[in-house]
């Protein structure tokens, strides 16, 4: 049985935990709320681009002189997971689930007899998947100097990419990250950049534009922008999946700070009574032994 | 014919303008072109330079853009531009430090020794100085 003492310092302590986890919810409320609309504003880029490049990908795709980011090298032997996780912990599930993605898709691929190698950026995804693949790892890009996620991050990630892939040392990159669905539900997604794969699908009506300078040039010139913008729009949904997944695990802990603070008053003042009690029966039956 | 159209400027961080624009004038890899309403589909990359938007009101808007690509169709023009600022926004330091980006761009193509690299790196650094005078004197 805990003394009186020992009970008020663990309430007084688990009062403290809960200032903070209350204060990490607020503050990650304020950061989600920046990180929704950064990842908002975005949108109607990609869109475009995806649309664009979509079009001119149906038209050009089919010939031989096709681009080999959206051709491919015409191998499918080595594999590079590019693994997007936070630089921090406190959020719940959010970094396990795209490690256990990604860690799925590795044992997959290994199975099959395909080279894997990974790249991670942000360093949690790296400290859990160091036990098991670290003789796959080819570089790390570390985030915790970035203090607001620009589109020059992005730029720097697609440009070490496409210098790999030209370098030929890979041939299918994907990208794993979570997409940001509400605050309580972030998707683990897998999504392939190189060679480059279009959501949706060409238009009809993409066949009529007039091309300036070429067909071939402009896709040579956007190939890059698009990774690099597929890129951007994936850190743009883990940090705000980072935030809400943060603000649920700080608001569940929170809550639960609270009903442990319950409890623990009740067992503080039920043994503070006992011990009352137990003082009485003793001055009345010294009383009474007189 | 509708004498303006729809035209949206948008950067991967951000919108920037979404107006009635009777016309405006698209810094295109391949020369200056001014897109008019009705203009036939087109999709043009872009070289460093001043985009001038004519909006319905007779007013012009300047922006400079550091690259990207234009979609012209008949609901409207759109530009993706890798960097988009308001010339109102573009301050001698931006300015330079765009000139020195290209300028590290040249260096870094002469090493690599592709020619085609060279020219291009070089075109860029001249493109982004007279962006720079430009906006030095208006």
């Amino acid at each position: 049985m805990p003394s009186l003492k020992d009970l008020k310092n663990r309430i007084a302590s688990v009062k403290s935990t809960r200032k903070i986890t209350k204060a990490m919810q607020m503050v990650a409320a304020a950061k989600l709320r920046r990180a929704q609309e950064a990842a908002e504003a975005a949108r109607p880029y990609a869109e475009r681009m995806n649309a664009v490049m979509a079009g001119l990908a149906a038209s050009v795709g089919g010939s031989d002189s096709a681009p080999r980011l959206l051709a491919g090298t015409g191998a499918d032997q080595t594999h590079l997971l590019v693994v997007m996780t936070a630089e921090r912990g406190l959020c719940g599930g959010f970094n396990s689930t795209i490690v256990r993605l990604a860690r799925a898709r590795a044992t997959e691929l290994l199975r099959m007899g395909k080279t894997v190698k990974i790249l991670t950026v942000g360093k949690k995804g790296r400290e859990q998947l160091k036990r098991d693949y670290a003789k796959h790892f080819v570089g790390h890009v570390d985030l915790s100097e970035v203090k607001k996620m620009g589109y020059d991050v992005a730029q720097g990630i697609a440009r070490d990419l496409i210098k790999r892939f030209d370098a030929g040392e890979f041939d299918v990159a994907t990208i794993f990250f979570n997409r940001f669905q509400s605050v309580i539900s972030q998707v683990p997604t897998a999504s392939q950049i190189i060679p480059a794969t279009f959501e949706g699908g060409a238009e009809g009506a993409s066949a009529l534009y007039d091309y300036e300078p070429s067909e071939e040039g402009i896709l040579a010139d956007l190939l890059p922008r698009g990774v690099a913008t597929q890129i951007f729009t994936a850190l743009l949904e883990n940090g705000a999946s980072e935030q809400g997944a943060r603000m649920s695990a700080m608001d569940n802990a929170t809550r639960n700070a609270g009903d442990m603070i319950d409890r623990l008053t009740i067992v503080y003042n039920r043994s503070r009574q006992a011990a009352i009690t137990k003082e009485l029966i003793e001055i009345i039956s010294g009383a009474e032994a007189l | 014919m509708a004498d303006t159209m729809q035209f949206d400027l948008v950067s991967p961080e951000r919108r920037l303008a979404s107006v009635q624009a009777r016309e405006v004038r698209i810094p295109g890899a391949d020369g200056d072109l001014t897109a008019m309403p009705g203009h036939a589909p087109l999709i043009t990359t872009l070289r460093p330079g001043i985009l001038r938007i004519v909006k319905a009101d007779g007013g012009n808007d300047d922006y400079a853009v550091t690259g990207g690509f234009a979609e012209i169709s008949a609901a409207g023009t759109t530009l993706l531009a890798e960097e988009a600022l308001h010339v109102s926004e573009v301050t001698p330091a931006i300015a330079k430090g765009f000139v020195a980006r290209a300028e590290e761009n040249l260096r870094a193509a002469k090493e690599s020794g592709h020619q085609d690299l060279v020219d291009d790196a070089a075109k860029l650094l001249a493109d982004m100085v007279a962006m720079g005078d430009h906006i030095g004197i208006s």
